[in-house]
């Protein structure tokens, strides 16, 4: 008896369309007998999942607070993976942008409420850009792999926020604890309809119409798209590769450094350390699910706020240990992955014989 | 027939009458909500809390309570605290000081909840805050650290540099020196409540400069088990943790939150509950320093009895003047006891620390 693994040499568009789908639900499938373990009707359980995320009012207002930031990481992960480049690093260029906007907040003195916002949001964008330009610069210049570079710098990120809070920036008000001062309303979102949710939720639906328009109606979307898809043919076409690579990390980081502008901006206002809980790293998933799509980011970011806020029901109405929850996502991850191996390898056992 | 109906109409039509009436007879009943910063796990600061929880819950009006652990301190809280008030819980206490803001905004939405903060310094009509004076049984540990100590160096691992850790570390010095005034306490930092890796390593460094009597002010039991393989003498904190350090362990200050879960409870029920700002000690019982280990001598255990006593009775303080801080700068003139602001605030080190605060 023998297992043969061998690439598929083509996978049908259907499958590959409904693996994400068909993966989530088996990992759903295997998470229902851990809560029947747990003494739990697994059907009431995912019922009371989506009824605490859009049975109401509250429930949809709180899953679009979530949906926010998954969108903008989600949009600028997956801009790179189309030209086959991965960001691995949007979790710190969220706190990159976070701690920009936080900057220009608490030390610019702009008091025009406009003027605040576009100077934050320019300050995210542009530190964002820069901070994934660099692993950009060393890619093509030097072939360094921008997997590792893009991870690495998400630690250097999290800790010059953690050196700022914990230092220079905390609040001389706030007892030494590590957190900066409130930003002034000059330097926070509009709040919609009474509720957590603000502006930025619009701005990051803006950010994906104009995503989609710049892929699919520009020449610059368009030899992103060649690049991704043959890189030789894209070089013979006499394509600048290498300014593509600096350019589109730099666009990407710029996205994901808007989700932490909109964070602080719109919700924290303020900065502090875990500003961001692994929304970047989420963000990978997001794109990966979204097989590159504007459109998927947005509906696969909406799909993991319900997620992530149904998951309180887990622990509010169940009381589940929060281990739950954790063993949950990582269920729905691990058969994501799966299916993807499954999308582009041959599985097949043999009867013995000489290899 | 048609006789028995209007007999059960008008039942019916009384029936919330009779309820409302029963009700107020027997005061609010109690569905109250916590909020965790970690996990409940086997010791520690949510086991604490959630010890207190169970105690509350037996209650007769308390019915039975929820709670949600690890809940991210910051912004992300307000969603997990709203959704405990939309369950119908009327009393949520929201167990950590990152929550102090998220709890303000969302009662600020709901007026008929009762929100109780630890940990914080902000308040509103129906916010209360509250905390204990850990830094009375940190004395008392203070003093067993400093008579059983050979080398006369002490290790302390703190988490943050925040007043709550200071004055804990200050208050344990001043024991030590109370009764060994040679001796010092060397303070690591962590940057964290609750790391065991990078508890463990704190431990380790100062296990490896020479301190034979361990301490902390940490979530995870790390520094217990780097003292018991080690074989040096160990403090706990927050709960009774000596399961996990059996021969190392000598005592630790401890939270009892029963006593003030209970109370609350009690006067929400009666609606005699209003907003402020609890500070209790070991004389309402909030704290206290568990059983004290064989291992300490008779003579040692009679004395942090005396000192039990004088601190329950009020005869002492631990920051009685004349206390200099480490620059040698008087910050407490003699006889001098410093205002609970002074103590809230504190941000100094006292004479016998080995250490900086960072600014």
């Amino acid at each position: 008896m023998q297992i043969i693994v061998s690439r598929r040499e083509s996978s049908s568009a259907m499958f590959r369309a409904t693996a994400p789908f068909i993966s989530v639900l088996v990992a759903l499938f295997v998470a229902g007998f851990l809560l029947l373990a747990a003494g739990v009707n697994p059907a009431a359980a995912y019922r009371d999942i989506v009824y605490e995320a859009l049975g109401s009012g509250y429930g949809w207002s709180e899953t679009l607070v979530k949906t926010t930031p998954l969108i903008f990481a989600g949009l600028g992960v997956s801009l790179a993976f189309r030209m086959q480049i991965w960001n691995i690093g949007a979790e710190g260029q969220i706190y990159i942008g976070a701690m920009a906007a936080s900057g220009v907040a608490l030390f610019s003195g702009i008091e025009n409420h406009a003027l605040m916002l576009s100077a934050m949001f320019t300050a995210a964008a542009l530190c964002g850009g820069l901070w994934a330009g660099v692993a950009g610069v060393l890619r093509a210049k030097w072939q360094v792999n921008e997997v590792i570079i893009t991870l690495m710098m998400n630690y250097i990120a999290i800790l010059t926020v953690d050196y700022l809070v914990y230092g220079p920036w905390k609040d001389p008000k706030g007892f030494n604890f590590p957190l900066t001062a409130e930003f002034s309303d000059t330097a926070r979102l509009a709040e919609l309809f009474n509720t957590r949710l603000h502006t930025g939720f619009i701005l990051a639906l803006v950010c994906a119409l104009l995503l989609y328009l710049f892929i699919e109606r520009t020449v610059w979307g368009y030899q992103i798209k060649v690049i991704g898809s043959n890189i030789k043919a894209a070089q013979y076409a006499g394509m600048r590769t290498a300014t593509a690579v600096v350019l589109v990390l730099f666009l990407s980081g710029a996205i994901a450094g808007i989700a932490g502008f909109s964070e602080v901006a719109g919700l924290q206002h303020r900065l502090q350390h875990g500003i961001s809980p692994g929304y970047g790293f989420t963000a990978i998933i997001i794109a990966w699910l979204a097989r590159r799509s504007a459109v998927g980011v947005v509906i696969v970011a909406f799909l993991m706020g319900v997620l992530l806020v149904g998951g309180d029901s887990l622990q509010l109405n169940w009381q589940l240990p929060v281990a739950f929850v954790y063993a949950f996502q990582g269920l729905i991850l691990f058969f994501l992955l799966a299916a993807d191996f499954f999308v582009q390898y041959r599985v097949r056992l043999t009867n013995g014989g000489p290899s | 027939m048609k006789r028995l109906i209007s007999v059960l109409l008008a039942l019916l039509l009384l029936a919330p009458a009779i309820v409302l009436a029963e009700q107020s007879a027997e005061g609010k009943k109690i569905k109250a909500g916590f909020i965790y910063v970690g996990p409940i796990g086997d010791a520690g600061w949510t086991y604490s809390h959630n010890q207190g929880r169970l105690e509350m819950e037996k209650l007769p009006y308390v019915e039975p309570s929820r709670y949600i652990e690890s809940v991210p301190e910051g912004a992300e809280s307000a969603r997990v605290i709203t959704g405990l008030v939309r369950k119908g819980h009327n009393l949520i206490f929201t167990a950590s000081f990152g929550y102090m803001d998220a709890t303000l905004s969302v009662a600020r939405r709901y007026k008929d909840v009762v929100f109780m903060h630890c940990a914080g310094y902000k308040s509103a009509e129906n916010v209360g805050n509250y905390f204990g004076r850990m830094y009375e049984p940190r004395y008392l540990a203070g003093i067993i650290a400093g008579k059983m100590t050979k080398s006369n160096i002490i290790g302390y691992v703190g988490a943050f540099p925040i007043p709550e850790v200071i004055r804990g570390i200050n208050a344990f010095t001043q024991g030590v020196r109370s009764v060994n005034p040679s001796a010092q306490v060397n303070v690591v930092w962590t940057q964290t409540w609750f790391n065991p890796a990078i508890e463990r390593d704190a431990a380790d460094s100062l296990l490896d400069v020479g301190a034979d009597v361990l301490t902390m002010h940490q979530d995870a039991p790390a520094t217990l088990q780097a003292a018991e393989e080690r074989n040096a003498y160990v403090i706990g904190y927050q709960s009774d943790m000596r399961e996990f350090a059996p021969t190392a362990f000598l005592t630790a200050p401890i939270w009892n939150w029963e006593a003030l879960y209970t109370k609350v409870a009690e006067e929400v029920h009666n609606g005699t509950w209003k907003s402020q700002s609890i500070w209790w000690g070991m004389k309402e019982g909030l704290v206290s320093l568990a059983p004290m280990s064989d291992r300490i001598p008779a003579d040692v255990q009679q004395l942090v009895k005396e000192k039990t006593a004088a601190l329950i009775s009020g005869q002492l303080h631990p920051f009685t003047g004349p206390i200099n801080d480490q620059n040698g700068n008087q910050q407490v003139a003699t006889g001098a006891i410093p205002s609970d602001g002074d103590l809230l605030g504190m941000s100094y080190f006292v004479e016998g620390v080995q250490g900086t605060i960072p600014r």
